[in-house]
């Protein structure tokens, strides 16, 4: 009998959306290049000039306000890869183009589903966090031995949003509002105020603690702690403790709710 | 389609390789399949007949183990689709109603990766994509996208990939809804093969031609219900007459119809009046063609046709088909 013999059935997904990426890797690699680059240098080195000189030699621990901002742009930038690859490519691959349909008539499980698409999902934020380290040691900003750790950082923050935002689309009906809404209203927002662009301790008292309690945040300071060697191991735990939490709550959410939308 | 042939000794029967008792599938109060028994004996070709909403799909889903039943029992190949759904589905091909190809592969990536599925890999899935490939006459299409292929092609690939895991059983939902006359006709002759190598088929269908051309069996299904079963002849025979006088009246003939019909039997045992046209079931179409005329009646057109499943569903429901 045919198909009851994997290890792991997900890796067929896995491999599913490999072979499509074989198509599209050139321009998917560049853009993840050109994006830090270009961001790196407008605000990290344009607007930087400006910022470093307003904070004076202590603003930023001792670092200039690019070091500071790229391991941070690295966090954020993972948590929109993971936001995109776990929205509409979900949606289509439910409804729009029907693949799970059609893998579920298959041996695969929802589980499997599940494994496939988060571990493209991670093999995708490993290759943008991974080039963007690469554009961070161009920059010179990469000070410590244990900043490769922020990548696995960056990887992790992006695994905060992606099983819960897989589990989210799951519930969608097909347009788009509900995405549109999420990357305007969720997204951008953690975007700017996570501590990616300027200190959380700008923000006043209430939105500081609410900023305490978000991926994004935990995942800025814990891949700056780790790329700038400033990281405190026991704060460097806390923060990995809510990454995981959130994506532990994400994979249950999204079990659930895939679960419910394609057998029924 | 290296199917065993179906056994030659008809005396012992094998076991169904489906079997269904008070099977029934609710969504929330609303009851798609209410209490249906039915069982679907290896090598046969077995079909559910029934309009849209009549609960076909959601009865192709329960066997296909995507939808959990919520009542009644359900053998499939022997198992459980509850405890087993993984060991029946490797086991089952399944051409949906709704093409999901998979639009950002080629034709031939599609039957690979779909054997990858299957946990059939490397030479083993290419021999088997190559030769499904030319079963429907797409070998030269196999480095196209799918996207550029039309409805029937992409309905043959369908096909092919259904058969990757060679199944012992193969489901069908609407297998020819929405594709032009000549792309059915193909496809009912590639079915025909698989029928003839000895697959056992289930599909459902809402054109009697088709359930005609293809069907051992049959099922009528009906509001979640089935009405009527058995081999499309069978139940030509059994709830109609042989033949069909379909007459259609000048558009200025209001009279009322009652009257005029009247008092035909034996030779017409029921008349049946539809929007556009007026049925007589008569076992001699020609005899009833002289009656109606000798009493003046002067239709714009009239037909004699054998009677079909059309007519076993308008006796059994009242309603046609395809509305």
């Amino acid at each position: 009998m045919t198909g009851l013999t994997a290890a792991e059935p997900g890796l067929r997904v896995l491999q599913r959306n490999l072979w499509v990426y074989r198509r599209t890797w050139r321009g998917s690699i560049f853009s993840s290049f050109l994006t830090p680059v270009l961001f790196l240098l407008a605000m990290g080195l344009g607007l930087g000039a400006l910022v470093n000189r307003g904070a004076g030699a202590g603003g930023f621990g001792g670092a200039t306000y690019l070091a500071f901002l790229a391991p941070g742009l690295m966090a954020g930038s993972a948590m929109q890869t993971a936001a995109f690859e776990s929205s509409f490519p979900i949606m289509a691959r439910i409804q729009w183009q029907r693949n799970y349909e059609a893998m579920l008539a298959t041996p695969l499980r929802v589980r499997d589903l599940l494994v496939g698409e988060l571990g493209y999902i991670g093999f995708r934020l490993l290759t943008t966090a991974g080039v963007f380290f690469l554009v961070m040691l161009a920059f010179g900003v990469v000070r410590s031995p244990l900043a490769p750790l922020g990548v696995a950082a960056a990887v992790l923050t992006g695994f905060a949003f992606s099983p819960l935002i897989v589990a989210f689309s799951a519930t969608q009906k097909g347009d788009t509002t509900g995405f549109n809404m999420l990357f305007r209203f969720v997204i951008m927002p953690l975007y700017l105020f996570s501590g990616s662009f300027f200190p959380i301790e700008q923000l006043p008292g209430a939105l500081q603690a609410l900023a305490w309690l978000t991926p994004l945040y935990n995942g800025v300071a814990l891949t700056r702690g780790l790329v700038l060697g400033t990281a405190e191991p026991l704060t460097a735990l806390a923060h990995t403790a809510v990454l995981i939490a959130y994506a532990g709550l994400g994979l249950a959410l999204a079990r659930r709710s895939l679960g419910r939308r394609m057998v029924g | 389609m290296s199917h065993a042939s179906p056994d030659a000794d008809a005396a012992s029967p094998k076991p169904a390789l489906i079997s269904a008792r008070g099977l029934t599938k609710r969504f929330g109060d609303f009851t798609a399949v209410d209490a249906i028994d039915f069982d679907v004996a290896p090598g046969e070709a077995f079909g559910f007949l029934g309009p849209n909403g009549a609960g076909k799909t959601s009865t192709m889903r329960m066997i296909g183990c995507v939808s959990p039943i919520s009542g009644g029992t359900l053998r499939v190949l022997g198992l459980d689709p509850a405890a087993d759904g993984r060991r029946i589905r490797a086991q089952l091909g399944v051409v949906p109603q709704q093409d999901n190809l998979d639009t950002e592969l080629t034709v031939r990536e599609n039957l690979l990766i779909y054997a990858r599925y299957f946990e059939i890999g490397g030479p083993d899935a290419r021999r088997r994509a190559d030769e499904l490939l030319e079963f429907v006459q797409l070998a030269d299409r196999a480095e196209s996208e799918v996207e550029p292929l039309s409805g029937g092609l992409r309905r043959r690939l369908t096909i092919a990939r259904a058969l990757i895991n060679d199944p012992t059983l193969i489901l069908l939902d609407e297998p020819t809804t929405g594709l032009d006359p000549q792309a059915r006709h193909l496809l009912w002759e590639r079915l025909y093969q698989l029928k003839r190598k000895g697959a056992t088929l289930v599909l459902t269908t809402h054109y009697m031609d088709e359930a005609e051309q293809l069907c051992d069996r049959l099922v009528v299904m009906d509001q979640a219900r089935i009405v009527a079963e058995g081999s499309p002849r069978a139940l030509i025979e059994r709830h109609v007459t042989r033949e069909v006088l379909e007459l259609r009246l000048p558009a200025d003939d209001h009279a009322p119809l009652d009257g005029r019909f009247d008092g035909l039997e034996p030779l017409v045992e029921r008349v049946e009046q539809r929007p556009d046209r007026v049925l007589l079931y008569t076992s001699d179409g020609e005899a009833a063609v002289e009656r109606i005329h000798e009493r003046g009646v002067r239709p714009e057109s009239s037909l004699i046709r054998r009677a079909s499943l059309e007519d076993v569903f308008l006796r059994l429901t009242g309603r046609t088909l395809v509305d």
